[in-house]
């Protein structure tokens, strides 16, 4: 039999220290709902998601209660609809949109995403279509989340998309304005995104998907940071050996529950996303992890070196403990999303510079960033840009989901509430990049994308 | 056989034992193991049980189990063994 301590530090991570699974989502093809009448097309869509996810909340609900571990949410993602609706005759796709959120709804999920295109080499009809129907896309509904890929290793990056995507991220600011630019938290720009992320707001069912799948995301920074707290002063290659070993259990349950779900659902498994994503509660930050191994504030020097461990020990340790391992996986840095990362930009001791520096390390990029409302269009695309040229130089996904929150000056707080939190408005380098975004045209593949 | 773990936590005191194992007899729960401690001043238990003996449901059992943990003032927990199995053994 297992021995009592050993049932009694599960008992713990889960009642004391915030274990969790963070979502289950179910990717849905959307490819067999295509159709000329777009209300026709949206009814496919609407029945479809229904049909396939009917079971998802209860069962999910089921597990929870069985193993008694929380599962956090419980999440759709969907065949980009660019591609999905392309046949359709409209240019306005706010109802398909309307038609994801009407179905999240009736089934009681968290979130559904998919309201996106991928364009890293340039736009089809359909593309341009959704991406222009975005801002009112995400204003006028609450679950929906939406992406556009805008740069990849082996294409480069479409400047364009990257020039419009700070527009489209404005006006959903604008639309949203109420609520302080909420439209935003819903939307992701990515470079090299991936096919299988269960994490909103990027979730998309990739083309090269099957028709149903089961994809899971763990999560677990307060574990991590408790089991830290027996290592103080101790060599780093102790910090590295401690989070491996912690990753490997916590992603064990992952595949736990992944399979259950699976099995339960009769949908196929697809992965475990290895990620320690944080919530804005206190005592589950990746900030007070940084912060365990020896950093006065997350944002001193040495905490793209710490942030690089902990990305890379995660990974380690979680990819024994899963059959199949994809999504994102590594450490998310969400600033509104992660009490410590909150406090060290409010303190001004983390700044987008360092954020920047930091995403070279560490799974995603710039996520959940406040900036003054006042922050230019082309300003918001330079900061895309240089994410993007991040993620297709280092063959690694990067995103920006960055709100330039309407009448908010730095030292403002934006709150948006539930698992998005609260965005202190971080200062922007005013400088202008006009002149470079107003260019347009590709920034060519880098040379080792020829690998063949 | 359909094997949960039960966990008890809470300071110690009289009959602690006996009543659990009484809600676990009366919803027709065979116990397998029991493992009993004091850790610094708390009672701490572990129970292995098989839940395919009883006519009730897991919800109804976890439901009667936490009923008795909020009467006797204990943290109770009752799990499928698979996530420890999973959590702990390669």
């Amino acid at each position: 039999m297992l021995s009592a301590s050993e049932i009694l530090s599960t008992v713990e991570m889960i009642s004391q220290q915030h274990l969790d699974i963070r979502t289950v989502t179910m990717g849905i093809s959307l490819r067999d709902c295509c159709d000329s009448d777009p209300a026709a097309c949206a009814d496919k869509i609407y029945e479809k998601i229904c049909r396939k996810a009917e079971r998802l909340v209860p069962t999910a609900q089921a597990i929870e209660r069985e193993f008694g571990i929380p599962i956090i949410n419980k999440r759709v993602s969907v065949t980009p609809i660019a591609i999905a609706c392309e046949s359709s005759d409209t240019e306005d796709y706010v109802p398909f949109a309307k038609a994801m959120d009407r179905a999240a709804d009736a089934l009681g999920i968290d979130f559904i995403g998919g309201f996106s295109a991928l364009v890293q080499k340039g736009y089809t009809g359909g593309d341009h279509a959704l991406i222009n129907s975005i801002p009112e896309a995400l204003a006028s509904t609450n679950k929906v989340c939406a992406s556009v890929n805008i740069g990849s290793t082996k294409a480069g990056i479409n400047m364009n998309a990257v020039a419009e995507m700070g527009r489209v991220i404005k006006k959903a600011a604008e639309l949203t304005s109420d609520r302080g630019g909420f439209a935003c938290a819903k939307l992701v720009v990515f470079c090299n995104a991936v096919e299988d992320n269960p994490f909103m707001a990027g979730a998309f069912h990739g083309v090269g998907e099957p028709g149903c799948v089961i994809n899971v995301g763990v999560s677990g920074p307060g574990v991590v940071h408790h089991a830290l707290q027996s290592c103080k002063g101790q060599p780093i290659d102790v910090v590295a050996e401690t989070i491996k070993r912690t990753a490997f259990r916590v992603t064990r349950m992952g595949q736990l529950v992944a399979q259950e779900a699976s099995a339960r659902l009769n949908v196929p498994f697809g992965i475990v996303d290895l990620s320690l994503a944080p919530t804005p509660a206190v005592g589950d930050s990746v900030a007070d992890i940084l912060e365990e191994m020896g950093l006065e504030s997350v944002g001193a020097p040495g905490t793209t070196a710490a942030l690089a461990l902990l990305n890379d020990a995660v990974k380690k340790g979680g990819v024994m403990a899963s059959s199949n391992v994809g999504g994102l996986s590594g450490a998310f840095i969400p600033v509104s999303e992660d009490a410590g990362m909150i406090r060290a930009a409010k303190s001004g001791f983390l700044t987008i510079e360092k954020l920047e520096a930091m995403t070279c390390v560490c799974s995603v990029g710039l996520d959940m960033i406040a900036v003054p409302g006042d922050t230019s269009a082309e300003t918001i695309s330079g900061i895309i840009a240089d994410e993007a040229a991040i993620g297709m130089i280092n063959n690694k996904t990067t995103a920006v989901r960055i709100i330039p929150a309407p009448g908010c000056g730095v030292g403002d707080v934006v709150e948006f509430g539930g698992l998005l939190g609260s965005a202190p408005v971080m200062p922007v380098n005013t400088k202008s990049c006009k002149e470079l975004v107003d260019r347009g045209g590709r920034i060519p593949a880098p040379i080792h994308s020829l690998r063949n | 056989m359909k094997k949960c773990i039960l966990s008890v936590v809470g300071k110690d005191k009289v009959g602690i034992t006996a009543g659990v194992c009484g809600v676990l007899a009366n919803a027709g729960v065979n116990i397998l193991d029991i493992n009993q401690t004091i850790l610094q001043e708390y009672f701490t238990m572990v129970v292995l049980v098989d839940i395919d003996t009883s006519s009730l449901g897991f919800g109804q059992i976890a439901e009667r189990l936490e009923n008795y943990g909020k009467e006797s003032g204990m943290e109770i927990h009752i799990q499928r063994e698979e996530i420890f199995d999973a959590m702990h053994r390669i």
